[in-house]
């Protein structure tokens, strides 16, 4: 069966199914369980609306838990396996990990981008938001820096690899090297540097994601805050730095920890450029080069990445509460 | 607010030129991709993308048949065009390999043993030779060829490479995967918006939580689980992967929009004695619709641009590659220095969404701030 066919019948199943559970499930606990006549109609409606929410809530918890829940103990169990996943090696795979040097290379090359590409984002998009805020045209302009959003890791990748390339006649930057004297070099293989170089990438698409929000959120600020401050002298800098920014302060750490979280994902950038090569490794890639080889330390560097995501998974739970009281 | 004091025409100039600086700067780099994609692979290597509405200096050889050489006061002389084209003009040329490029046109170049070579600017070139010529002479120039934009990289990835099977296989990953967990979404999101009960709280946090859950912890697990009830590597498979991955996302968008929903339509319902499942289709699930649609771009833009999912949950041959894994995994290698083809293959990929994004923005943008403003 071509899967084109196979996508139209799952869908079909998928959402008739949807409907059908919904729609059977609320008939039985209506007429059937605890149907509203017979000796107590009123106890029944009651036991009825306390079940309900249950019905409408069951496939969804199930399939976060089955997708979502269950893989972060199982990875945990499953890493403390041995490759072929027969042997307890207890935390054998952890040690044998951080021994090894590409994995330290990783975990300090991923602290080096979850430094950088949120704090040049936030700040680049930041700055965005404020000098489009007040151009009749700034809509366009704001439309054209929010576009890479919508291009896959792999385009932007392929996008920026001719940006590099180590040829004057393709790469714009060795062309601009090329026009001041200087000669080609691959800066992809620079020694710590294309670091840095791959991390251009994923600031370049982030950034408009920042400043979307960061530009709805400076349109929130009360006018009164920032014509009390004009009046009373202050200029434009100190009208951005000390009234506007902390008035956005929460937003700002929103965006900061929505793109650190987003760091810790994207495996994809490092994979299409170096290959991870040239010591490049972030822990994503590091975990994909060992899946399908050796599960065990596959879900060893998963589990660390569970872990350093942990603070911010935390910190995103307690603000949600705050919020909801 | 510009002529009240505190703003400075000049700093209004200094905004609007670092403005335009700021979007030159993050268009560059498609702009590149996309005029490479129409360029000839020759020409993508002779000069710069930005260069590509010039003239193009590039070096040609030229095999003269020597079946047409006539003979001519004892000399035995070949005549002929060496450019297949008008509008193009030789710049130099040369008669051996090691000096492609020694004599400009017009000159004679002296090939050693009585033999020489003249060609002329537009392409006409005279060989004499003393004695009888047996072997194609070559004859080596460089030109300027007008610049040539064609859509050859697009057939040739479309036709030869399998490009069209991974597209139709992106849209079948993408489509079911987008569709499927709305509805699963919607009735859970409404249940916490709308309904009480005890440890609804607890619930909504857990679904914060689990938004940061990293996929990299997903994919051994539930590869496992797939192999071990018999879904293996397949498209049902990544249908219900990216279904439960999406699911948090969903749910916590659709919730924080049901909830601004106004109380007075929903209660007046129930006092007429509508049940939750008659109020949910009937009045929640329509006016939902932007909230519905927010996050429908945002689970297609992420399904169709997804790598991870793909390579881990669907099989690992060339019939099931969705496009960023044909990319990452085949043409990178594959065609490494093809540059046009890459180009092509890259713009094939980010077209549709880039046609999504820009007629949806509007929902794209409610739905990021539905999402993260607090």
């Amino acid at each position: 069966m071509s899967p084109m066919i196979q996508g139209l019948i799952t869908i079909v199943l998928g959402v008739g199914g949807c409907i059908a559970y919904f729609w059977a499930s609320n008939l039985l606990l209506d007429k059937v369980i605890f149907p509203a006549t017979g000796p107590n109609p009123g106890r029944n409606i009651n036991r009825a609306s306390m079940w309900r929410p249950w019905l409408f809530l069951f496939p969804a918890l199930f399939a976060m838990g089955l997708y979502l829940v269950y893989p972060v103990v199982g990875s945990f169990i499953r890493s403390l396996y041995n490759r072929a996943g027969n042997d307890f090696v207890g935390f054998g795979n952890y040690e044998t990990m951080f021994a090894d040097e590409g994995f330290r290379t990783a975990l300090l090359n991923n602290f080096l981008w979850v430094l950088v590409v949120p704090a040049a984002s936030t700040f680049l998009g930041l700055l965005v938001a404020q000098l489009t805020d007040r151009l009749s045209w700034g809509n366009i302009a704001k439309s054209l820096i929010f576009m890479p959003m919508a291009i896959s890791f792999v385009g932007a990748s392929l996008i920026w690899k001719f940006v590099y390339a180590n040829d004057s006649d393709i790469g714009i930057l060795n062309a601009i090297r090329d026009f001041v004297g200087l000669g080609p070099i691959d800066v992809l293989q620079l020694p710590f540097w294309n670091n840095f170089f791959l991390m251009v990438i994923l600031i370049w698409i982030q950034t408009g994601f920042a400043m979307v929000i960061l530009s709805a959120a400076l349109r929130g600020i009360p006018e009164e805050t920032v014509e009390a401050a004009i009046i009373d002298g202050a200029n434009p800098f100190q009208v951005f730095f000390r009234i506007k920014v902390p008035q956005i302060a929460s937003t700002i750490m929103v965006v900061w920890t929505t793109i650190t979280i987003l760091v810790l994902k994207v495996f994809d950038i490092v994979y299409t450029m170096t290959g991870g090569n040239f010591g490049t490794e972030i822990l994503p890639s590091y975990m994909m080069a060992y899946m399908f080889r050796d599960d065990g330390r596959a879900t060893a560097v998963a589990f660390v990445i569970m872990i350093i995501v942990l603070p911010v998974m935390i910190w995103n739970i307690r603000q949600a509460r705050a919020e909801m009281r | 607010m510009d002529n009240i004091a505190g703003t400075k025409p000049a700093l209004v100039w200094v905004t609007r030129i670092s403005v335009i600086l700021l979007v030159l700067l993050w268009l560059l780099p498609t702009i590149g991709l996309l005029v490479s994609s129409f360029r000839d692979r020759d020409q993508i290597t002779a000069s710069g993308w930005w260069l590509a509405p010039f003239a193009v200096e590039q070096n040609f050889q030229f095999k003269a048949s020597a079946g047409n050489a006539v003979e001519e006061d004892g000399l035995f002389v070949l005549r002929g065009d060496i450019l297949p084209e008008d509008g193009a003009t030789i710049e130099r040329f040369g008669g051996t390999r090691s000096a492609p490029t020694a004599f400009a046109p017009g000159e004679t170049a002296d090939l050693r043993r009585d033999r020489f070579l003249t060609v002329q600017e537009n392409g006409d070139f005279v060989y004499t030779s003393a004695a009888e010529i047996t072997r194609d002479p070559n004859v080596y120039f460089s030109s300027e060829t007008p610049p040539d934009f064609s859509t050859d990289n697009y057939d040739t990835i479309l036709t030869s490479d399998n490009m069209d099977r991974a597209f139709i296989n992106t849209l079948t990953v993408t489509i079911p995967a987008t569709i499927i967990p709305i509805l699963i979404a919607a009735f859970a999101a409404y249940a916490l918006a709308w309904m009480d009960f005890k440890g609804r709280g607890l619930l909504i946090a857990g679904v914060v939580g689990l938004l940061v859950v990293p996929l990299q912890l997903a994919l051994v697990p539930l590869l496992q689980l797939h192999n071990a009830v018999g879904i293996g590597q397949s498209f049902l498979g990544i249908w219900l992967a990216h279904t439960g991955f999406g699911l948090p996302l969903a749910i916590y968008l659709l919730r924080n929009y049901m909830v601004g929903l106004p109380k007075d339509i929903i209660e007046s319902a129930k006092v007429d004695g509508a049940t939750d499942f008659q109020v949910f289709v009937k009045i929640v699930l329509p006016l939902s619709f932007p909230a519905l649609a927010s996050f429908a771009i945002f689970q297609f833009l992420w399904t169709w641009n997804d790598l991870l999912v793909a390579k881990v949950f669907l099989p690992s041959n060339s019939e099931s590659w969705v496009m960023t894994v044909k990319i990452a995994d085949d043409l990178l290698g594959s065609r490494g220095g093809d540059w046009g083809i890459l180009a092509a293959a890259a713009f094939v990929s980010i077209a549709v969404p880039l046609i999504v994004f820009f007629t949806m923005q509007r929902y794209l943008v409610r739905g990021l701030l539905a999402g993260s403003v607090k």
